[in-house]
């Protein structure tokens, strides 16, 4: 129930802020729309805590902020690498384990490592994630599974 | 005063950016393999992307046009890890093998 009312006030509000226009027609309209929306999502049976994870929200807060700075860090290590004339990399296939509990902490892990450059998730099989490395230093750093740690902490306790 | 000083910052962001996206297309042409050439499209997809963004938000200030391209930002981290493991899911099951440095060169040229 929490689910599909937060889901509804979200659809509303993204309404509001993408219309622009606020007369009570459109305002109408989107407050329908919204309703409409989470009636479609109650019938498809996805209102829970896997599609619509609002128990993540406040721990989003410290765990995006540290993810981009990751980002910016491999974004320059790879740029210099892939201008470096001697192009030094060294590609490497690793298998990881996955130690979050639900899928969802499993899929913001694999999202989390490819969107990181220079690593990208090639394959998920139950708790273990294959991993493309640019580089045997990015593989590296996966390997004392800080991210790991952090997303478990960023999933919880289901 | 305030508002060249914000016009410079966005016009650092966006040349940035854009240098971002000139560096992963060099990635995409220099890297030899699909799998090494997903990492610079990488590039384009993460820094190069919010950059842009950054440096357009900036120019369009406290609005609802800031807050349409935060969503557009927010959209893109999550659909582009998506689209590149389906690119690379759809090669492994195409057999295609990436290629590997060898064991013991630190520096590879492959």
């Amino acid at each position: 129930m929490v689910h599909a009312i937060s889901l509804a006030l979200v659809s509303f509000a993204l309404w509001l802020l993408l219309s622009g226009h606020y007369v009570p027609l459109l305002i109408g309209l989107g407050a329908l729309s919204a309703l409409l929306v989470v009636t479609i999502a109650l019938r498809m049976d996805v209102v829970d805590r896997e599609g619509h994870p609002i128990h993540l929200s406040p721990k989003a807060l410290l765990y995006w902020p540290w993810l981009g700075w990751e980002i910016v860090k491999a974004n320059l290590d790879v740029a210099r690498r892939i201008l470096d004339p001697r192009l030094p990399i060294s590609p490497i296939v690793i298998r990881l384990k996955a130690t979050q509990k639900s899928d969802l902490g499993r899929v913001i892990y694999a999202n989390s490592i490819t969107l990181t450059p220079g690593t990208v998730s090639i394959d998920i099989d139950g708790e273990h994630i294959e991993v493309h490395a640019l580089t045997r230093e990015a593989a590296q750093a996966l390997r004392t599974g800080d991210m790991d740690r952090r997303v478990t902490r960023f999933e919880g306790d289901e | 005063m305030t508002e060249s000083v914000i016009d410079i910052v966005s016009w650092m962001c966006l040349v940035a950016g854009g240098l971002f996206g000139i560096v992963g297309g060099i990635g995409v042409l220099r890297l030899p393999d699909f799998f090494t050439r997903l990492h610079g499209a990488g590039l384009t997809d993460t820094l190069c992307a919010a950059l842009i963004l950054l440096g357009l938000m900036l120019q369009a200030g406290l609005t609802l046009t800031t807050v349409k391209l935060i969503l557009i930002l927010v959209f893109l981290f999550f659909t582009s890890p998506t689209a590149t493991h389906a690119l690379a899911k759809a090669a492994l099951h195409g057999k295609l093998k990436p290629v590997l440095a060898a064991k013991e060169s630190k520096r590879s040229n492959i």
